[in-house]
């Protein structure tokens, strides 16, 4: 009955602590068994009128117990509990084993083995209310650190969060300053471009105004010649000298006058370049007038097609339109604007001829169909403006050049290499936009304009 | 007396320029016309040329042809001093200005200049213009 007791709590007392149920399951069964094999034993303990041998087996039952505990790790943290047991087992073993060995002497003295009995319980029950309380106060305590811990673990959370923050924060500082600085270095870049090509635009004005003179004493006194000349073949002619003398001196004449002409001519050329160098310092003509850009450009690009299907009849090409309809009219200088379009479509055309030209006998261009695009976009208070040619394209060398006065890479008298340069001033300076130019050689050349629209 | 009264007849034009071959030019340009005693031309290498040639012979000055940009006084002063000195009887004013000068365009047509020119000079309109001052 005693045994049933102290094995049934003992049972119930490692279940609960190591919450077997959860933790040990399969430890768990196994007490399960011990529990039901107590119960049975003390059954069977009453149905054999409390038999001597079925008393016996409760030694070694608990001892089976005992060893399991002492021998499995999983059940290290109660030992120290178990051992309250040792003296109550102990007590109880010496006086069933008395009793076996000499009956009689121990019915003299089972009333001191009962009392001992007694003791060993009440000591047993004593240690095991102790350890129940210390069990608790370590509990409270494992209850404290894991609050603590918990309150740990948010701490470091938070921390973490804020870490994160900071980092994330810093990240886009970083990225926009590097944002910054690239665009810096853009401004930069435009400021020295821009600079370089005012100073060269007035280097260029300068010396067409100091040309210009001379030029003129040329044009002039060359024109004045061919006059002379024919005066002096009708004196001639008025004269009595052999008719083969009157023919000798009229072919010397009919040269001097040819070789006048000759100079008025190439001056004339010369004149019209000075012409074109001085519009890069003249002050623009006219003020800013609202204009339909997409009828500017139309017709612009109508003119330069037609300017070059009059020179080259075989000549050519698509001509696509892309107008933004929403754009109205914009404040701009419309006769400097229009020149602009002018040179852009020009050498548009001639870029698309010339690849014509160029593969006229190449089978692989046999398909090769000459386009020029005009694109117009008004997007975020500014308009868009692209002339785009699938022509010869140029490579970055010359691509770096063409907003330079003169660099041209037409034949000598085609081109005086003043349109881009100049187209690159009224766009930046009169008109206060950009433009910008991509190309890939062989592939084509798209120009872009950009002007804020106000 | 009689000699002046023909002297009337000539159109007596002051050419100011500080090139020294516009001399040469305009002798022969107008070659035809000073041979038949249409036109007379006097030349001033400066401004102040000009002027001091105008208070000798303001009188027979009917037209001055003048260059804007000359080193010490300008055609612009010129134009100026001419039209202050000379408010009686002025002489016609024909500004020869470079080519795409507005402002000077401007300054001189608000100073009363009568024509312009612009460079280089187209000579067949210059003698259309003088033809028809000449015979108007």
């Amino acid at each position: 009955m005693d045994f049933f007791f102290v094995v049934f709590f003992l049972i119930q007392f490692i279940r609960k602590r190591l919450n077997t149920h959860v933790s040990l399951p399969e430890w768990d069964k196994k007490l399960l068994l011990a529990r039901y094999t107590a119960i049975g034993l003390l059954s069977a303990f009453y149905i054999l009128n409390e038999s001597a041998f079925v008393h016996w087996l409760w030694y070694p039952f608990v001892l089976y117990i005992l060893y399991i505990i002492y021998n499995e790790k999983d059940f290290e943290s109660i030992r120290a509990t178990v051992q309250s047991l040792f003296p109550f087992i102990i007590v109880g073993f010496l006086g069933d084993f008395f009793k076996l060995v000499a009956p009689t002497q121990y019915r003299e003295y089972h009333d001191y083995f009962d009392v001992a009995k007694a003791f060993s319980f009440l000591w047993m029950l004593a240690l095991w209310y102790n350890f129940q309380k210390q069990q608790k106060v370590l509990d409270k305590e494992r209850e404290e650190q894991k609050r603590k811990d918990e309150e740990n673990e948010a701490k470091k959370t938070s921390l973490e969060y804020l870490v994160a923050e900071r980092t994330q924060e810093l990240t886009i500082q970083t990225i926009e300053l590097q944002r910054a600085l690239d665009e810096l270095k853009a401004t930069q870049n435009q400021l020295v471009q821009s600079e370089k090509m005012a100073s060269l635009g007035e280097l260029t004005a300068g010396i067409a105004h100091e040309i210009q003179n001379p030029l003129n004493f040329v044009n002039n006194f060359s024109e004045v010649s061919v006059e002379l000349c024919q005066e002096l073949e009708e004196e001639i002619n008025k004269t009595e000298i052999p008719a083969a003398d009157k023919e000798y001196i009229a072919g010397i004449i009919s040269d001097l006058s040819q070789n006048q002409q000759k100079i008025t001519h190439h001056g004339k050329r010369a004149d019209s370049i000075v012409k074109g160098m001085l519009q890069h310092s003249r002050a623009s003509s006219g003020t800013k007038e609202p204009t339909d850009i997409n009828a500017l450009a139309d017709e612009y690009m109508r003119l330069a097609y037609h300017g070059l299907r009059a020179k080259d009849k075989e000549f050519n090409a698509t001509l696509t339109t892309d107008f933004d309809p929403t754009i109205g009219k914009i404040e701009v200088l419309p006769q400097d604007l229009g020149r602009v379009f002018l040179n852009l479509f020009t050498n548009a055309f001639y870029a698309v001829a010339e690849k014509k030209r160029v593969n006229k006998n190449n089978p692989a261009f046999a398909n090769y169909k000459p386009e020029v695009k005009i694109i117009t976009k008004l997007f975020g208070g500014k308009l868009y403006i692209r002339v785009a040619d699938n022509g010869t394209g140029m490579p970055e060398s010359v691509k770096s050049k063409i907003f330079q006065p003169f660099f041209t890479t037409k034949p000598t008298g085609q081109g005086t290499g003043l349109g881009l340069s100049m187209s690159y001033d009224i766009i930046t300076k009169s008109h206060d936009g950009i433009l910008d130019v991509s190309s890939t050689a062989g592939e084509g050349t798209e120009f872009k304009i950009t002007l804020p629209v106000s | 007396m009689k000699f002046e009264n023909r002297i009337l007849l000539y159109m007596k034009i002051l050419v100011v320029d500080d090139e020294p071959d516009v001399k040469a030019l305009f002798e022969q340009r107008f070659r035809r016309e000073i041979r038949n005693g249409e036109f007379e031309f006097s030349f001033a290498f400066s401004g102040e040329d000009a002027i001091e040639f105008l208070d000798v012979h303001a009188s027979e000055i009917v037209m001055i042809l003048s260059d804007i940009n000359m080193p010490g006084m300008s055609g612009i002063e010129l134009l100026k001093t001419i039209r202050k000195d000379h408010p009686m009887a002025p002489p016609i004013v024909m500004m020869i200005t470079a080519y795409g000068d507005t402002d000077n365009y401007e300054q001189a047509m608000k100073l009363g200049a009568d024509d312009f020119l612009t460079k280089p000079v187209n000579f067949t309109e210059l003698k259309q213009k003088l033809q028809e001052r000449y015979e108007g």
